[in-house]
């Protein structure tokens, strides 16, 4: 292996004996990433940044919060009252979780539209659809903790799913409670889970990018990267437009943090758990909307609960239902349509699910997860048999460099 | 290498039998890892709870909490009673006739968590929705009970479960 040749004397035993460096300097500089990546592609390092910022405002947390129901309220209040800074790290923490859901929501509406779930990327995708399984879980648990109203039927509702489960869902939902009802037990199980999925967040992601790195990033144009002139080094080019991101996405975030820090909150959460009254309106967090939508459009429990899996489930095979060669979109003139429907449908069901379940609400409910599946399971297998694309350019550097996109020739592929 | 007929050789059963021992040794150390997360004897033993219903009048509505939930106990007047006895047991989605669902047909004692997914139906104020049938409306995604506590309209499955009640007194009764 001819390893990269550092100046510096220590950093040369170091390596010799832990080839930490060699292995920084082949996935960082050496790593070849498509010259023509898009600033959507920066939304994946965002979420790793995010992630960091998430575990490190959560451990400090840790620090200060006290798992029990007697005590939990109390305690959160005394981070934000009397802890010194804790309003900020908790406003970083809280808004972080939601932050992490839009930029994780953007990096995946990404990859739909650029076809980047495709061979050979599945299990980079699947691996990715783990990750969001992870963390719907982990703020699922996290919403739990300060223990308000909100917090307490949240984790009500959300446990009782599990009941549908044929024969074993009850039992399974009193081993989640640790008891008759969500209670004190509960409340110290998910803290301790809380603490848990982060890291093993952060051990999948390593496995998300070790996926990454076999094939490179997919690109705008969803071809392969064909030789040296279609590729530039990560560092320092990728590397660079990625802090220009990461600077504005902490600006924005910023903005929330200190000037609508309880915006994406709901009032209600700030009223201690009273487990004998459910608020008249319970909605979960702002990015649980949309499969809170689906489980409450179907009127059977059963149903509805599968449903509302399922709406995540058709993502595991996504790479299977689309059966285009094209990856990217633009070169798509019917997918491009129906990708914008599919971004329609879902925000129209995050709106929904805010809304009280009744009259037209739950009418367009039930329209919008029609939609939802009927994208994913009809619409998808058809288009790539009915659907003609338009030619694809012969190289990533032939539409920078070249004369527009043509037809790929076999004889041209040298020029 | 010793070989019975159809090929398999005495490594092959050792394979399998250490591989199966190594199994059920991992089943047995899972089971109290996951035991664990059951209710513990000090939640079991909370049991049951006695209430005194002699302060409940007619009309009258109350909660009391067993297990940490809601128990709901609703004196109901004639005509409640009267509509509850009246539906035609087999148009129910869980069919139940009123008659099996109380000790005394006057006093309607229920666990007061929603069968959908564990919402506490309101109906226990004067102010409160109480539905289409009059017994309880659940707010969370919208289903309807009767006066006697049967699930009517929405997307829950079942009845408001009646909890195991016994009277121990004329007027005191014991969940649980
Ligand atoms: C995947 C990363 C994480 C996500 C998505 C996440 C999400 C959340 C959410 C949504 C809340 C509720 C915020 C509120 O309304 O108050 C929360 C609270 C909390 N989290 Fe995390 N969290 C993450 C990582 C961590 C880590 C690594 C720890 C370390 C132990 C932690 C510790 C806590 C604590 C102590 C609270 C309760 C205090 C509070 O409510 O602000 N979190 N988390
Ligand atoms: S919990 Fe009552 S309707 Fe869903």
């Amino acid at each position: 292996m001819s390893g990269p040749n550092f100046s510096n004397s220590v950093v040369r035993w170091i390596d010799h004996r832990l080839p930490v460096f060699t292995f920084m300097h082949h996935e960082m500089h050496e790593y070849p990433t498509p010259k023509n990546l898009n600033y959507w592609w920066n939304f994946g390092s965002l979420a790793g940044i995010v992630l960091v910022i998430l575990i490190v405002t959560g451990i400090v947390l840790a620090m200060h919060y006290t798992p029990h129901v007697d005590y939990a309220f109390q305690s959160v209040e005394r981070i934000m009252r009397d802890v010194n800074y804790g309003w900020l790290i908790r406003y970083i923490h809280a808004n972080g979780a939601s932050f992490f859901f839009i930029v994780v929501y953007i990096h995946i509406f990404r990859g739909m539209y650029y076809g980047s779930y495709k061979a050979p990327r599945e299990l980079l995708w699947i691996l990715g659809v783990v990750i969001l399984l992870l963390m719907m879980a982990t703020a699922f648990m996290g919403y739990v903790l300060p223990w308000g109203q909100m917090s307490f039927w949240g984790a009500t509702v959300i446990t009782n799913l599990f009941s549908v489960i044929p024969i074993v869902g009850d039992w399974i939902v009193t081993l989640l409670w640790g008891g008759f009802s969500v209670d004190n037990p509960t409340l110290n199980r998910f803290f301790s889970l809380h603490f848990l999925l982060p890291f093993v967040i952060v051990g999948v992601v390593v496995l998300h990018i070790v996926a990454l790195h076999r094939f490179g990033s997919n690109n705008p144009l969803g071809i392969d990267v064909r030789g040296k002139q279609d590729s530039i080094p990560f560092h320092p080019y990728y590397t660079i437009k990625d802090m220009f991101g990461l600077g504005v996405f902490l600006t924005i975030f910023a903005a929330v943090v200190f000037f609508l820090p309880n915006a994406m909150g709901h009032a209600d959460n700030y009223i201690p758990a009273n487990p004998l009254v459910t608020p008249a309106h319970i909605v979960p967090e702002w990015y649980f909307l949309p499969f809170y939508a689906i489980l409450r459009a179907i009127p059977d429990k059963l149903m509805g609960v599968l449903a509302m899996f399922a709406a995540i489930g058709v993502l595991f095979i996504l790479p299977w239902l689309d059966r285009s060669p094209i990856r990217s979109g633009t070169f798509r003139p019917l997918f491009k349509i129906f990708f914008w429907l599919l971004l329609a449908d879902c925000v129209m069901l995050t709106y929904l699910g805010g809304k009280p379940p009744e009259g037209v609400y739950v009418i367009l409910s039930r329209l919008g997860t029609l939609y939802y599946f009927f994208h994913f399971l009809i619409l998808l297998p058809g288009l790539s048999i009915f659907e003609t694309p338009k030619p694809l350019p012969r190289s990533i550097s032939q539409p920078v460099l070249g004369s527009g996109a043509g037809p790929v020739t076999a004889e041209k592929e040298n020029s | 290498m010793a070989e019975t007929q159809d090929g398999a050789t005495r490594r092959d059963f050792i394979h399998v039998a250490s591989g199966t021992m190594g199994a059920v040794g991992a089943a047995c150390v899972a089971w109290p890892l996951i035991h664990q997360m059951n209710p513990a004897a000090d939640t079991l033993a909370l049991a049951s709870t006695e209430f005194d219903l002699s302060g409940v009048e007619e009309g009258m509505t109350v909660t009391i909490v067993w297990r940490g939930k809601p128990v709901f106990v609703r004196h109901r007047t004639a005509k409640e009673i009267e509509e509850a006895a009246a539906v035609d047991v087999n148009e129910l989605r869980d069919p139940q006739a009123d008659s099996d669902r109380t000790t005394k047909p006057a006093m309607l004692i229920l666990v007061g968590v929603c069968t959908h997914l564990g919402c506490v139906p309101l109906g226990q104020k004067a102010t409160d929705p109480r539905g289409d049938w009059g017994g309880w409306f659940c707010p969370c995604h919208g289903s309807h009970y009767d006066t006697s506590g049967r699930i009517r309209k929405g997307p829950a499955p079942a009845n408001l479960q009646v909890p195991p009640h016994e009277y121990i007194s004329d007027t005191v009764v014991r969940i649980g």
